[in-house]
């Protein structure tokens, strides 16, 4: 157990590195750019070069990486250009707000697909079935923007009854969340759905449900209390990786609807070229999206008995079928 | 041709096919089925049905530059096909070749390219394409770079998987044995073997990559204006909506429907690929 986390660990150390070498590298490579960014499009070539020497940055490309790294790791990550504040301060505010923004939309979103989800598994092929992996597939084929557009329409403009924008700029507002919410429920309750269905379906047709059923217990029974338990293993690892598919996706939510969140920060931070502002972000997006994997690899393994520790392998194969 | 025939039978297939058949019409005959020019102003936020100065229709109005938005949903599906084909086909030619390469050979060259793989995984996203194409611009070579960088490395773990497995079997061993070249083993004894899970991959991946080109559209990373594009229209009349609804619904139906047309086709490929997996 210890040995396959420790290993795990290495990996995700080793990701973060490569990543955030990459990171600099794509950012900083170039360093004229960054000083134009820095000082804007009107300094001349003097004062670039001014900075560039006063900040180091005529020091050996890798001999920057480290001294970059070290810095990043010590938590000094520089000044954000746009927001003329530390970039260490903006991060937390901005991730707050997204971090509820996705912890609500979760909240709605598990219960819902794993009922869908149950529902159309446990009968392959019937009516209710078909209809609700036709809902599913629909609603995961809306891109958000659309679907903001859509039911911004209904709600916003045709019913009156929700707000168009979530700024909240006189404050928190509950009214204001709705909508950001409800987009981004959409968008992710299918594609849970459909993983508990495809699981839920795969044990229903198993062998021990069968021998439950032919004992003579109810369908209801045999659903609840014998197919229910096995068939929970894959999504509850799946709502894990949700996360890092909601890091992806709050950006254009949180754009069309102005919401003060991570994805609106790294948004505004790439067209203003805020280059410490992008590493920071990048930097905690990647830490997010690699510990959240983990996070699932080990729940996956601490729901499924059958899986050892030693053999992650198995886990995808398992994942797979 | 045994999944071609399996296709037509499937009534969710065949709708996919249609509208797909339908886009890709569209898109070749852009200019003769566009009534007016894209980029010609008309009247500025024309509604529906209006009527131009010259007695021609603007069916669905025009934006608030005077342009026709049909004429512009029609160019736009030029946009939206050929640049969501061409990074998924790069997309593909890089995972494919690469995963090919880690599934046969294995050992360093497979941790090697794995890792690569895993790190470029490890970014959301988006967040990928935000800073590929905020660092190299918006154009179009930019999007099929960054979706390339996006995309490969998860058609790479499907391809790699398959060349592992398929690998160890007796027939890639007699090939082997015969004295048949390394690229001939990979090109004619693996590769057709994973041609329907690739398949099934290819038809989401491209729908995907359809959605990638509007959200970067609409969030002012795609292709530069004025050219149309979907995703850029509804950018553009977002913050008109409220009073010409007719800017951004248009082309939010046209991208909603190819996308479900998409994801359809794939879904029932992905029924095929396992039923004959079963058998």
């Amino acid at each position: 157990m210890l040995h396959f986390i420790a290993r795990r660990f290495l990996v995700l150390l080793a990701t973060m590195l490569a990543v955030s070498f990459v990171v600099f590298a794509a950012l900083e490579l170039n360093i004229e750019d960054v000083a134009t960014h820095v000082l804007g499009q009107f300094a001349t070539a003097d004062q670039r070069h001014l900075w560039l020497a006063e900040n180091g940055y005529y020091d050996p490309f890798l001999y920057r990486y480290l001294r970059w790294l070290m810095h990043f790791l010590i938590g000094d990550w520089g000044r954000s250009i746009h927001f003329k504040e530390e970039v260490t301060t903006l991060i937390p505010y901005y991730l707050k707000n997204t971090a509820m923004l996705a912890g609500i939309s979760l909240a709605v979103m598990t219960p819902l697909a794993l009922l869908l989800g149950v529902l159309a598994g446990m009968r392959e092929g019937s009516a209710l079935d078909r209809m609700i992996s036709f809902f599913a597939i629909a609603t995961t084929s809306i891109p958000q923007f659309a679907s903001a557009v859509f039911l911004s329409g209904i709600f916003v403009f045709w019913l009156h009854l929700l707000p168009g924008a979530s700024p909240m700029t006189s404050g928190f507002a509950w009214r204001e969340l709705v909508m950001p919410v409800l987009v981004l429920v959409l968008a992710g309750t299918g594609y849970l759905t459909r993983m508990t269905r495809a699981s839920m379906v795969e044990v229903m047709s198993s062998a021990y449900v069968r021998t439950a059923r032919m004992k003579g217990n109810s369908f209801a029974r045999v659903v609840l209390r014998h197919a229910l338990r096995n068939a929970m293993v894959t999504p509850v690892t799946v709502v894990m990786l949700y996360i890092p598919w909601l890091l992806a996706n709050v950006v254009v939510v949180e754009v069309f609807f102005a919401y003060r969140g991570f994805g609106t920060l790294l948004y505004t931070a790439s067209l203003q070229h805020d280059v410490f502002l992008i590493e920071g972000c990048t930097m905690v997006a990647v830490v997010a999206v690699v510990s959240t994997q983990l996070f699932s690899d080990l729940a996956y393994v601490w729901l499924n008995p059958r899986v050892t520790f030693d053999a992650p392998s198995e886990k995808t194969a398992g994942a797979a079928a | 041709m045994k999944t071609f025939g399996a296709l037509l039978r499937s009534p969710s297939a065949l709708f996919g096919l249609a509208v797909g058949a339908v886009a890709l019409m569209t898109a070749l005959f852009a200019p003769l089925l566009a009534p007016h020019d894209p980029l010609q102003t008309i009247t500025p936020l024309a509604l529906p049905g209006s009527v131009a100065p010259d007695g021609s229709h603007l069916w669905l109005g025009a934006d608030f530059l005077g342009r026709d938005i049909l004429s512009r949903l029609i160019w736009g599906t030029r946009t939206v096909l050929l640049w969501s084909s061409l990074s998924t086909a790069a997309s593909f030619s890089v995972g494919v070749s690469m995963g090919l390469l880690a599934g046969y050979y294995g050992g360093k060259l497979d941790t090697a390219l794995s890792f690569i793989a895993n790190t470029l995984l490890a970014f959301p996203v988006t967040v990928l394409y935000i800073i590929i194409i905020t660092s190299f611009g918006a154009s179009g070579a930019n999007i099929v770079i960054a979706v390339t960088f996006a995309s490969a490395p998860g058609v790479f773990r499907i391809m790699r998987a398959i060349a592992l497995d398929m690998r160890n079997r007796d027939f890639v061993a007699a090939a082997i044995t015969q004295g048949e070249s390394a690229l001939a083993v990979m090109g004619r004894e693996i590769l057709p073997n994973a041609v329907t899970p690739l398949l099934a991959d290819l038809c989401l991946r491209l729908g995907y990559t359809a959605i990638t080109v509007g959200v970067l559209g609409f969030l002012g990373l795609g292709l530069p204006p004025p050219t149309p594009d979907w995703g850029g229209m509804v950018a553009e009349g977002k913050n008109m909506a409220i009073a010409f609804p007719h800017l951004v619904i248009f082309p939010c139906i046209a991208i909603s429907l190819l996308m479900l047309a998409m994801s359809l086709l794939s879904d029932a490929l992905q029924q095929i690929a396992k039923g004959s997996s079963r058998a």
